[in-house]
């Protein structure tokens, strides 16, 4: 081996070892600013109280349950359809034509901007079904914005169950349909879980898509029907940092709103990302 | 076929004419044979003969590939199971089966065992628990995990596996069990356990066995049929077989002259 | 053993409720097209089609208003590109360095890592460059504003990093092992066998991270419309990357609150949003095309 191309390798992987170096950086480097800059607006009094003085002081409850109600109804909205799709797909459904369209919907789905989601809710829900703005036009949108997500982790769950399992059920006499919901979905559950707990994540910190859905700039009060509109997390920030009243004067609100949304959807991926290393260790040692 | 083999026994399984290709590979050929009632059949043959294509097509596992297409008919209880109007649930809970690779459920011994029992509707407690204790000891593994019924059933050596699964197996309560090559992945102790269990269970049931050993085929079954590139080439008494063979390529697999 | 009348029927029933449900995934695609569509070619029965397309101002007022895609069309690729140019090396390193070169318990942490950074929220980054970023470009750069293109391309290229680290990970990790142990055995260097032989056979899936990247940084909504000062101006090149632009998805947030349901801009708003479509559903056809071709070939070889 020549000395050049030792050489070589070390600057190759010294450029690659900082560019990888560089990645992370950013990373932190947002994260300390949100993190510096928002922990001293956290106060028990931020998370639950309204906000006052047309939004220059007091809190973000009602973004909050927003946010909450959001999670809530599109996930009632998308998980059971995009794991009973996923379970079509990965145990019923013969390679050909038609499996071929369903995963070129999802794969299209998936890679389709979530403002393009926002004017097809409005289109759709908002005005066509008549919602209105609402937490129910905008559930809607944001459940189709994650549909993707959720059949894409519940097809990979469904996959990494061995075949064997199944064959063992049939081999009992058990039928094609007890044999999915009795040993199938059970072994696949927690890659399932892990999925939807990360479209929890999309759905806590969509802003696009619940613009002209339903995301309100104040409201006194909290929504009392899914036909209100609504304060959501996101879409509160952007409206404080870019069309507030005193933007300037409100930072230490925008950041600890970036924060607590960011303490949301990070907590929320941890979450998923621990379970599914911890069954991933239990099925290598099973 | 030999007349009078069976002497009057009563036929389990009767297959004529059964014909099976994988797309175009033409993976069983004219397969004609009667399964009798209570005894042990074995099936050998080199590697890729067709053994475990024939055992599944028993049950129809074969259906669930999906290039495989079946002509013939194999007539159990004097339907044949190809017919269209066959259920192959009933009919698997009547055919069952037990694989090379031992693979219980991710649950605990207990469960593994009134998973199929509860699925076919019995719910009452007493009696599942009967069903557990009577299929664990015809399996010959009561003592062994009489007193952990609800830890993981993967927690099991690999031979104790696989005696559970012939347990889970047994608490369907069919009238026929197939398996293909059940001892090879165990160690020579399991096996023997298996063996003895095989030659127990002949009194209730029909047994099919694929197996790549000799000695095994020998040992426990009562016939045994030899198969080669897709076809059965011999097939009678087992002793006559080992001992006396009538086809020279039977002969020269059983003396492992064979390939 | 005869089928028994009612299991058969709840069998059948259950196949097809889930193939209901599966078909309606792709009845959703086809709603989003037929609902953008329809609005958008409402735009046309009072609008000419020709002046959308090649109209060089987008000025949306009420009298005499001017409905040009150019501007904002030409927004959207000068920030992705700008995008494009700084995350495509930084991701494909990185994916060299998380599946090749770092130790395995290193590449445990970097992957939750890249995970993470996908999830943070896009407003969270619109955010961070708008109060952060924007101020420090404007400072070096000494300009009027920082809420330029750069800035915007910045933001993006952090953003598109995930999708195309993954994707590329996942194609430079399928190479099988032995081709890399040829490499090796012949008195290759390790950079030598990843620049040779690696990256050569994973070429395909990098590729398509790449294309992905592009669809995800062109989408991308809240970022550009927080720090890239949103002019709806044709973008000077190359002193556009430092004045502000308007991209196409900034321009449909921005003023789709705004319109009166149905209003002639309210069609211009959703055309612009079909053009966008198309231009992501093309993106990730061929990305889709190139991955299935690289998985055929890993399987045929
Ligand atoms: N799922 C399948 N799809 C296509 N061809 C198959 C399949 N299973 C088996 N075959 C083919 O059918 C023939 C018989 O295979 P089979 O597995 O029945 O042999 P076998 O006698 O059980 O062999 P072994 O002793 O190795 O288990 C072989 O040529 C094999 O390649
Ligand atoms: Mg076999």
């Amino acid at each position: 081996m020549s000395l050049s191309s030792r050489t070589n390798e070390k600057l190759a992987f010294t450029f690659i070892g900082l560019s990888m170096l560089t990645v992370v950086a950013s990373v932190l480097i947002i994260l300390y600013f949100i993190i510096s800059n928002g922990y001293t607006a956290l106060s028990w009094e931020f998370l639950t109280s309204m906000p006052r003085s047309r939004m220059t002081e007091g809190g973000i409850f009602p973004a909050i349950v927003g946010t909450v109600l959001l999670i809530v109804f599109s996930m009632l909205a998308s998980l059971p359809m995009g794991v009973l799709a996923a379970i079509y797909l990965n145990e019923y459904s013969k390679p050909g034509r038609f499996k071929w369209a369903i995963e070129m919907a999802i794969n299209n789905l998936a890679g389709t901007p979530s403002v393009v989601f926002g004017l097809f809710g409005l289109a759709l829900f908002v005005r066509y079904f008549g919602f209105g703005s609402s937490v129910i036009a905008a559930s809607l949108t944001l459940g189709i914005l994650v549909l993707p997500v959720i059949v894409r982790a519940s097809q990979e769950a469904l996959l990494s169950v061995p075949m064997e399992y199944r064959h063992a059920s049939l081999a009992l006499g058990v039928s094609r349909w007890e044999t999915v919901r009795k040993i199938v979905l059970p072994t696949a559950l927690p890659g399932i879980v892990t999925g939807s707990i990360l479209s929890i994540g999309r759905v806590a910190g969509e802003t696009a898509p619940i613009l002209f859905t339903g995301a309100a700039y104040f409201i006194p009060q909290l929504p009392s029907s899914i036909f209100d509109r609504f304060m959501a997390l996101p879409y509160h920030l952007y409206v404080l940092a870019t069309d507030g009243v005193d933007i300037e004067g409100t930072r230490h609100i925008q950041y600890g709103t970036a924060l607590v949304l960011l303490l949301v959807v990070l907590g929320v991926n941890t979450i998923a990302i621990l379970i599914r290393r911890h069954y991933r260790r239990k099925l290598r040692l099973g | 076929m030999v007349n009078g083999l069976f002497q009057g026994r009563d036929i389990g399984i009767k297959v004529s004419d059964l014909n099976l290709w994988y797309s175009t590979n033409h993976a069983l050929k004219q397969i004609s044979i009667d399964v009798p009632k209570n005894q042990v059949t074995s099936l050998i043959g080199p590697s890729g003969c067709g053994k475990s294509t024939f055992i599944r097509c028993l049950n129809r596992m074969n259906d669930l590939i999906r290039s495989c297409r079946v002509e013939g008919d194999v007539v159990v209880d004097g339907t044949n199971i190809y017919d269209p109007d066959i259920d192959v649930v009933e009919l698997r809970k009547k055919v069952g089966m037990v694989f090379q690779k031992p693979n219980p459920f991710p649950m605990s011994i207990a469960e593994n065992i009134t998973y199929g029992p509860k699925i076919h509707g019995i719910k009452n407690k007493n009696e599942l628990n009967r069903i557990v204790e009577e299929s664990l000891k015809s399996s010959a593994l009561w003592d062994e995990v009489s007193d952990r019924l609800d830890k993981s059933a993967l927690d099991l050596s690999g031979g104790q596996q696989q005696r559970l699964c012939i347990a889970r197996t047994l608490a369907v309560n069919p009238e026929i069990i197939l398996f293909d090559e059940p001892c090879s992945a165990l160690d020579p102790i399991s096996t023997a356990k298996i063996e003895e269990l095989i030659m127990n269970l002949k009194k209730d049931y029909t047994i099919v066995i694929v197996t790549h050993n000799m000695q095994q085929a020998a040992r426990i079954s009562d016939y045994t049929a030899y198969f080669l590139h897709g076809k059965i080439m011999e097939y009678g008494d087992t002793e006559q077989i080992f001992e006396n063979p009538r086809v020279k390529s039977t002969e020269d697999y059983i003396t492992g002259r064979f390939g | 053993m005869r089928m028994s009348f009612k299991r058969w029927h709840k069998e059948k029933m259950i196949e097809s409720t889930l193939f209901a449900v599966a078909t309606a995934t792709v009845l959703i695609l086809i709603l989003i097209f037929l609902f953008l569509f329809r609005d958008g070619l409402g735009l046309f029965d009072t609008y000419s089609f020709s002046t959308f397309i090649t109209g060089q101002a987008w000025h949306p007022t009420s009298y005499n208003p001017q409905y040009g895609l150019v501007p904002l069309f030409l927004g959207s690729l000068l920030v992705t590109f700008g995008a494009i140019c700084i995350s495509v090396p930084l991701g494909i390193t990185s994916a060299i360095y998380i599946s090749e070169i770092a130790d395995p318990r290193v590449s445990e942490v970097l992957k939750p890592f890249v995970e993470i950074l996908a999830g943070i929220p896009s407003v969270v980054y619109g955010f961070f460059g708008l109060v952060v970023l924007a101020p420090y470009i404007q400072l070096w750069l000494d300009l009027p504003t920082g809420q330029v293109a750069l800035t915007g391309s910045i933001m993006l290229s952090i953003m598109a990093l995930p999708t195309i680290i993954s994707i590329a990970e996942d194609a430079i990790s399928s190479i099988p092992s032995s081709l890399k142990e040829g490499s090796l055995a012949m008195g290759a260097t390790r950079w030598q066998t990843i620049y040779k032989v690696v990256l050569p056979a994973s070429l395909s899936g990098i590729s398509a991270a790449v294309i992905l990247g592009i669809g995800r940084a062109i989408g991308e909504t809240m970022t550009v419309m927080m720090v890239t000062g949103n002019a709806a101006v044709i973008p000077g090149m190359p002193e556009g990357i430092i004045e502000s632009v308007r991209t196409m998805t900034a321009t449909i947030a921005l003023e789709m609150g705004e319109v009166s349901m149905g209003s002639e801009h309210y069609h211009a708003l959703f055309a612009v949003g079909s053009v966008l479509f198309l231009t992501t559903f093309i993106l990730n056809l061929i990305a889709d095309r190139i991955k299935n071709r690289y998985k055929f070939k890993l399987e045929g070889s």
